[in-house]
């Protein structure tokens, strides 16, 4: 029940937010995410945006798996 | 980056295990708590791709599963009087209270909906002024800040007309009960990737101090899973006690104050009773002076008859990882998905039902 999936910001009115999640558009409350801004990636539980997705961290997480695999970039 | 497929990759797949089969040494026992975790554990098939020293116990992360059968029979009493509108998420719908569920008392006439966000029951209860909206809720660190933010806006807007039925709990107070039962002796734990994004890193602390267990919070994909026990094993093998967070790019080791600001705004920290588990002393939430308003067991007291439980059912033993479906007389016999003996078998994330889809 803890789901929650990777969505895009595209637009903001106050503390409502519409988000993309594959393919379809939602609305989402932005109230406990006020620093989201369009374009960001959030998470979306329960029509909630719950945290910032984080690029740089997520290639660096990238960049670790492939050491630690010992596969080349 | 789209953030799910890079987390899939075949070949850092194959990589990863063949370093985890390299690396692990000696029979370690670690226990995925959250039942998201379980699903994908099941879906990628990565049980089967660890070494043999490598078991996987899955735990009580499953909010349906873990609501006790008190809670679904005083949610069926409300949804019978005539000026409720009973508001729950759709998971809850078929799990067998002691002697009926809420899906077959919508079908018997009851007032019953089915939302995605509570923003919806907030939204019934304005649209019907004249009758109590009710909300089941259940759920972890998640889902409780969202509960909140509808209940200080119910409270800004003066709804007289909106309640909850209490029924959240809090994720590190069950991992203490759990490392503290014998029978399991576990040596690790992969830490709820979702939960943590809203309490971060800290609350987990205790179980690698006190307890010295390793803990790793991790993201949902099967790379990032793989990633976790990779690094859990490396921690055991090390003689290491530490939390780690794997799933970086969701959570940040504070979390999301703003989020825990409101949980605490609206609610306090109450002993909860769990499915399996029993009562955990911590484990659960209930609403602040300031906010009893909308407790609707404070406002309109709720009779329930006898709480039974079908006596064949181990749902309890499988939330604290003691027993697998496997063990259970009624599993696929009696037990599917189409006829749900216990909530293990009705949500989505509840292990009777992820062995069901998975496992042949």
């Amino acid at each position: 029940m803890c789901l929650a999936a990777p969505a895009r910001i595209t637009k903001i009115e106050g503390e409502r937010g519409w988000v993309e999640v594959g393919g379809v558009v939602r609305e989402a409350n932005l109230q406990l995410l006020p620093e989201a801004k369009v374009r960001d990636y959030v998470l979306l539980h329960a029509g909630f945006a719950i945290q910032k997705l984080d690029e740089e961290e997520a290639e660096k997480t990238l960049r670790i798996l492939r050491e630690i695999a010992e596969i080349g970039n | 980056m789209k953030y799910i497929d890079e987390f899939r990759n075949r070949e850092l797949a194959q990589g990863l295990i063949k370093k985890i089969v390299e690396r692990s040494t000696r029979p370690v026992k670690l226990m995925e708590v959250c039942g998201t975790h379980t699903v994908n554990i099941f879906r990628y098939g990565i049980k089967e791709l660890l070494p043999e020293t490598v078991t996987l116990l899955s735990g009580p992360g499953c909010p349906v599963c873990v609501t006790p059968n008190e809670t679904i029979d005083k949610a069926i009493a409300l949804s019978r009087e005539k000026d409720v509108i009973l508001v729950t998420f759709g998971d809850m719908m078929d799990v067998p209270g002691s002697s009926s569920s809420l899906a077959k008392e919508k079908s018997q006439g009851a007032d019953i909906r089915v939302v995605y966000s509570v923003q919806d029951a907030l939204k019934i209860a304005t649209e019907n002024p004249k009758k109590k909206t009710v909300f089941l809720a259940i759920g972890f660190e998640t889902t409780s800040p969202t509960v909140a933010v509808s209940l200080i806006e119910a409270e800004e807007l003066g709804l007289r007309n909106y309640f909850i039925l209490q029924g959240h709990k809090l994720i590190p107070p069950a991992m203490k009960a759990l490392v503290e039962d014998e029978n399991l002796a576990l040596d690790g734990f992969i830490c709820p990737g979702h939960v943590s994004t809203i309490i971060g890193q800290r609350p987990y602390q205790f179980l690698a101090t006190q307890y010295k267990l390793p803990c790793v919070i991790s993201g949902f994909e099967p790379l990032d899973i793989l990633q976790s026990i990779y690094m859990l094993i490396n921690q055991i093998e090390q003689d290491r006690a530490e939390v780690k967070i794997q799933y970086k790019r969701s959570v940040k080791e504070e979390g999301n104050p703003l989020a825990l600001q409101k949980l605490y705004r609206a609610f306090q920290v109450s002993d909860s009773n769990w499915r399996g588990l029993g009562l955990i002393p911590g484990s659960g939430l209930k609403l602040r002076n300031e906010f009893k308003n909308f407790d609707v067991e404070e406002k309109f007291p709720i009779e329930v008859g006898e709480v039974k439980e079908n006596p064949d059912c181990i749902c309890g033993s499988i939330l604290k990882g003691i027993k697998t479906p496997l063990d259970c007389p009624l599993f696929r016999k009696v037990c599917r998905p189409e006829n749900p003996i216990g909530p293990c078998m009705v949500s989505s994330e509840g292990s009777c039902a992820a062995y069901y889809k998975f496992r042949q």
